[in-house]
């Protein structure tokens, strides 16, 4: 539905490893403006090695390949830089930072200044309010981490937003919250919104009933193995799972 | 003001300054147990001066580093000041609405007031005059210091501020401060130490002795602000009754060339409470060594000592603390956490815990020094900020202390004072 405009975000051949051990191999992702995707796969196939080479985290080598965002290469950039150019992420377990209150993560998240009504708007949706205050993950339960992110990204409105498995570790009411804010950030409210991506890494797919995604992927043993309708992907690898699915005659391409 | 000696006291109170002088005599050459050794004969007496009407009307390079040290000098929300530049108390005044709850005024005014009760139950009572030779050179040498007394059941909610001030470069302060919270009385003082800043070396020796009546609460916060060249030896005791509570809150985030104090709190009184909060930046080459004592004495007293240090450039910084148990009805903690963020800067955490004849104490500590986690900075990277930023996020996080019963005011002031000193650093 994007053939005709560039790419938001665009990997090519990407290898890499961690410690010298080869963990991605050759991952070619394309992603457009106002796309959701989602991110399969069994553990340790790769999914968060990833995410967290988008993100910039060191650690992880890239050891060939090219990622363009906006046509310009993202692995030139230092991780604030790239959060800068419009890329945002939750993390699966974020680090607790003693002393620096989720309010402030907020603030500097939205680039340094932000409309304390808007924060308050963010903190009742994502049902942060007792939390604005406390140091940032610290003591946060599984739910209260997730809805934490989200907050977080919220403020930002990156361009490309990244969910390293949103539901896991939470109850269904916190996957609604979590799930609820995540299709508000991509699909917007509002006609004048920029359309915005997003690359779901999950595990169960329970998040993809309050997120509408577009394509879903299998990552398996460290490369895309199959590209399809999320649902049906979801339904295939909870039927067959993971080997059978990447085995099945459609993905042999 | 008369000098101690001018004034007429009984054999008895004669004999007791006697006894002070002749233990401080004894002390001139004792190094003090921790902490770089100070010659004190480079040091020149500090110089007199005029007084002032308000506080208002001092000198404005003055009036900034006051106020970084947490002085108020509109004095609006002050309830009592003491300003002392050099050897001289400028300014002593208590706010009219305090008038009969606050008694402020130079120690030795105090000891020409009332010179029985200061003798016998305050001065140089908790601190020993020859404990080494800066307690001496006090003893011998005293150059004011400030006295403050809250009267019984007086409940004093706007802090009272004393500030001691050295305008000129080499010479010593020799202070004795003595601060009285009667029975059933509470207070809150903000005591700020600074420097004119063209002085760059000298010495500040102060002996403080504070007393807790019974159900007595003072909240003591000191902000120390100094220089490179600049050495600084409190010698600080606190004596506390039953179902008193005594907080100690310090901060220094400056450059000093070297700090050694260690407070020792006693919790004499049945279910009396002492509190130490410390925030403490090393920075340049200062030498830093720092830690509070507490003796639970009293049954069902309590301590906590919590200490947040950071080193950077080629600094040194010991943390200290020490709990011991006299009494089986007694439950203490320390908590001391550094951050070290130079290759040339040195840390210590040294707690140390005893219990002695009290198998029911229950004493404990945590201490651990670590370097910024690198997981955290990228979670802040991840978010838009520049490394340095996120550094210095943490750091001010780190130092940024939930102090319970800090005025409103003083927490702005330390956040501000973490902030630049955490911007500077960077």
């Amino acid at each position: 539905m994007h053939e005709d405009t560039a790419p938001l975000l665009s990997i090519e051949g990407l290898h890499v490893s961690i410690g010298g051990r080869e963990v991605l191999r050759g991952i070619d992702l394309t992603i457009h403006a106002g796309e959701t995707h989602v991110l399969l796969g069994p553990n340790g196939s790769g999914k968060t090695t990833l995410l967290n080479t988008l993100v910039g985290l060191p650690g992880y080598d890239v050891t060939a390949g090219t990622v363009a965002f906006r046509g310009n290469n993202l692995l030139a950039l230092g991780v604030d830089e790239r959060a800068r150019a419009g890329i945002g992420v939750a993390f699966q377990r974020p680090p607790a930072v003693r002393g620096v209150k989720l309010r402030q993560v907020m603030e500097v998240a939205a680039g340094g200044a932000i409309d304390p009504e808007r924060v308050a708007a963010i903190a009742e949706e994502v049902d942060v309010v007792p939390m604005l205050e406390r140091d940032v993950n610290l003591g946060f339960s599984g739910g209260e981490a997730k809805r934490s992110e989200m907050a977080q990204l919220l403020a930002q409105e990156p361009e490309l937003a990244l969910f390293d498995e949103p539901e896991s570790g939470v109850d269904l009411d916190n996957i609604a919250v979590v799930g609820s804010a995540i299709s508000h950030l991509l699909k917007g409210e509002r006609a004048s919104e920029r359309p915005r991506a997003g690359l779901i890494i999950t595990h169960t797919g329970h998040i993809l009933q309050f997120v509408n995604a577009d394509i879903g992927h299998v990552l398996f043993d460290g490369q895309l193995a199959c590209e399809g309708n999320p649902l049906d992907l979801i339904d295939d690898i909870v039927s067959h799972g993971y080997e059978k699915c990447v085995e099945c005659a459609l993905c042999r391409r | 003001m008369p000098t101690i000696e001018e004034i007429l006291l009984t054999d008895a109170q004669q004999d007791r300054l006697a006894q002070i002088r002749a233990a401080a005599e004894s002390a001139v050459e004792k190094p003090a147990t921790h902490g770089p050794d100070i010659d004190l004969d480079a040091l020149g007496d500090v110089a007199a001066h005029d007084r002032v009407a308000r506080l208002a009307s001092l000198e404005k390079q003055m009036r900034e580093v006051a106020t970084d040290v947490g002085m108020d000098t509109s004095e609006e929300g002050r309830s009592g000041s003491y300003f002392q530049v050099d050897r001289t108390p400028i300014y002593e005044k208590v706010a009219a609405a305090f008038g009969d709850a606050i008694e402020i005024m130079s120690t030795a005014e105090a000891l020409a007031r009332y010179p029985e009760e200061m003798l016998e139950r305050w001065w140089w009572r908790s601190v020993a005059p020859d404990k080494d030779k800066y307690t001496a050179l006090v003893a011998l040498k005293q150059t004011e210091g400030y006295f403050i007394r809250v009267k019984a059941g007086r409940k004093v909610e706007k802090p009272i501020q004393a500030c001691l001030f050295i305008s000129e470069s080499d010479v010593s302060q020799n202070v004795h401060n003595i601060i009285v919270v009667e029975d059933g009385a509470e207070a809150n003082v903000i005591t700020g130490c600074t420097i004119h800043p063209k002085v760059k070396g000298g010495l500040h020796a102060g002996i403080s002795e504070f007393y807790i009546g019974a159900d007595a609460k003072l909240t003591f916060t000191m902000i120390h602000n100094w220089a490179e060249e600049f050495d600084v030896r409190p010698r600080t005791a606190i004596d506390i009754g039953e179902g008193g509570t005594y907080i100690n809150n310090y901060v220094m985030l400056r450059p000093v060339r070297s700090i050694q104090a260690f407070p020792v709190a006693r919790c004499r009184g049945d279910r009396s409470r002492a509190v130490f909060n410390s925030i403490v930046y090393g920075l340049a080459d200062s030498h830093i060594d720092l830690g509070s004592e507490t003796l639970l004495e009293g049954s069902g007293s309590r301590s906590e000592a919590v200490a947040r240090t950071v080193s950077r450039d080629r600094s040194t910084v010991y943390s200290r603390g020490r709990l011991i148990g006299r009494t089986n009805e007694c439950k203490a903690h320390l908590d001391c956490r550094g951050i070290v963020l130079s290759d040339d800067s040195v840390q210590w955490a040294i707690p140390d815990l005893a219990s002695e004849g009290a198998p029911g104490a229950e004493l404990s500590h945590e201490a651990a020094i670590s370097p910024i986690a690198e997981e955290e900075v990228y979670y802040l990277m991840s978010r838009g900020v520049p490394r340095d930023e996120a550094v210095s996020m943490i750091t001010r996080g780190f130092l940024d202390l939930e102090i319970p019963g800090l005025p409103p005011a003083l927490r702005r002031r330390i956040d501000e004072a973490i902030a630049a000193t955490a911007e500077e650093g960077m």
